[in-house]
């Protein structure tokens, strides 16, 4: 595997640090003119999702972590594993277990396509896209015609997952939800 | 200007059409200053067959083909005007300063570009002290009036970290170093922990005030600096200048002891060995002039990138450089 230097370090390259996968944040290079140099980097721990805050001397290595985004669309989930598979047409499946599907399980609709991230060919994470359509299956009754008043009420949705929708919204209907913030977007018309 | 990721976009320069203009009044004003002060402007080669032994700073090497692509002929860009100036001043230029671009191997950063614009200049009779009375002067002339401190390379530590850099002990000290930075203490020699508490600690906190020199470095950080015992404790006669935090300038009451400057420089090279550096040949030429004789001088480099930066009120390099390296 190949190695980086401190010095190539940048935001967005994945390298092992104490044997877990970790995304460089930020690295600030400090030096004074005539003494040695540091690098100061921010990293994201893949595994923990902790961020940590190392010095390094420049100059300094560390492996690159086998760490890959790739798309995947959702086919079913086996009461073990969530099943995805490469949409670059290779057909390639991939089996996701609880801890890397985590919080994304509550957005997940077969056939639609998500970022799992790969390390050393096993999924690590899944990333739902930013915007998901799914069906209410249960809400209370929808108040007819007053659509201009504020005003929110739960809707449970296919998947498990709660959110918020405004009170004419109804049972049966397709809502578009925001999955960065879980807020209910807007109908959607079938 | 943010770094895109866009080949399309990244033809720009980084930085403003006022940042140009910035620039150019910036230079203007330089000539005009040390016009009136009677220095000579010079200018000395970029690229030449010896560089620094410094063991903190690399040199970029350029290799000279002479026609032979089987032929490589070293020559490296230079990290500083410093030994050819030097021999113009033995050779009798009187007092002279220079507008220089220097080359440094890795040096990439908020505050640091690989190529990097210095101001360099050297005062014959003049001592650090009264170099530093005309830093302030040509700072004060293009940044305006500043809240001056100057402190001991002894007192900023003592001040900002609480602990005395002559007399603590290389272990408390490294452990010290160690605690803020995560390295282990062991990885980190007397002044690898001087300057991590440097740049971790003291320059932050120096960010909350304005113009400071520091004075009277640590022997073993003298470079070409001269030593002399001060209050019963060895001290090089260098200074810097942080203003908000951020290194301006490097001064020394430069060295003239050809003896002395050959130790230094045998020093380097084996500190440098032992860091599985490769050693740096001597400039030959440098240390001719010396043993003919560099007139009592001090000398001063000043970043006119990070001048800049100060007075455009920027944060990042890229901000006053056209073509930072990565688009350039």
């Amino acid at each position: 595997m190949a190695s980086y230097s401190t010095n190539e370090f940048r935001a967005g390259l994945k390298v092992l640090l104490e044997g877990d996968p970790c995304v460089v944040l930020e690295n600030e290079f400090v030096k004074p003119g005539k003494g040695q140099a540091f690098n100061r980097v921010r990293l994201r721990n893949l595994i923990s999702n902790r961020v940590w805050e190392r010095t390094f001397k420049s100059g300094e290595t560390l492996e690159a972590a086998d760490v890959m985004d790739r798309d995947m669309e959702y086919l079913y989930n086996d009461g073990e594993f969530w099943h995805f598979m490469l949409t670059d047409g290779s057909f390639e499946q991939f089996a996701a277990d609880a801890k890397a599907v985590g919080d994304t399980v509550k957005w997940l609709k077969e056939q639609d396509v998500y970022t799992v991230t790969l390390y050393n060919g096993s999924p690590l994470s899944v990333a739902p896209p930013n915007f998901v359509e799914l069906e209410i299956v249960d809400t209370d009754p929808g108040i007819k015609g007053d659509t201009a008043q504020g005003g929110t009420k739960p809707a449970t949705l296919s998947t498990g997952a709660v959110v918020n929708v405004p009170l004419f919204v109804a049972t049966g209907e397709v809502i578009r939800v925001d999955t960065r913030s879980g807020d209910y977007v807007s109908r959607v018309k079938s | 200007m943010m770094e895109s990721s866009d080949p399309g976009a990244l033809w720009r320069p980084s930085c403003s059409l006022l940042a140009l203009q910035t620039r150019a009044r910036l230079l203007a004003s330089l000539r005009a200053f040390f016009a009136e002060r009677n220095v000579l402007e010079v200018e000395t080669p970029v690229l030449a067959h010896y560089a620094v032994t410094d063991v903190h700073i690399s040199a970029v090497e350029a290799k000279m083909h002479l026609g032979r692509p089987d032929v490589g002929e070293a020559y490296w860009l230079q990290t500083s005007p410093e030994y050819h100036m030097k021999r113009l001043l033995a050779a009798g230029s009187g007092s002279i300063y220079q507008v220089f671009r220097a080359f440094r191997d890795g040096e990439r950063g908020a505050r640091h570009n690989p190529e990097f614009s210095l101001l360099e200049w050297y005062r014959v009779g003049f001592d650090h002290l009264s170099l530093m009375d005309e830093v302030r002067t040509l700072v004060e002339s293009l940044l305006g009036p500043r809240q001056w401190l100057t402190l001991s390379y002894r007192d900023l530590f003592k001040r900002f970290l609480g602990l005395d850099p002559v007399e603590v002990s290389d272990g408390i000290l490294a452990e010290r170093a160690a605690r803020v930075s995560g390295l282990t203490a062991s990885s980190l020699d007397r002044d690898g922990a001087l300057d991590l508490l440097l740049t971790h600690v003291i320059e932050p906190a120096l960010k909350e005030l304005d113009a400071v020199f520091v004075h009277s470095y640590p022997p073993s950080q003298a470079a070409l600096a001269r030593t002399d015992r001060v209050d019963g404790v060895e001290v090089a006669h260098r200074f810097e200048l942080y203003i908000g935090g951020m290194e301006l300038c490097n001064g020394y009451w430069e060295l003239t002891d050809s003896a002395e400057q050959a130790r230094r420089f045998s020093e380097d090279n084996r500190q440098r060995r032992l860091r599985g550096l490769p050693p740096m040949s001597v400039d030959p030429w440098f240390m001719a002039a010396l043993q003919e004789g560099l007139p009592d001088c001090a000398g001063v480099a000043l970043g006119l990138d990070r001048l800049l930066m100060l007075m455009l009120q920027a944060t990042r390099l890229e901000e006053v450089v056209t073509f930072p390296v990565a688009r350039a």
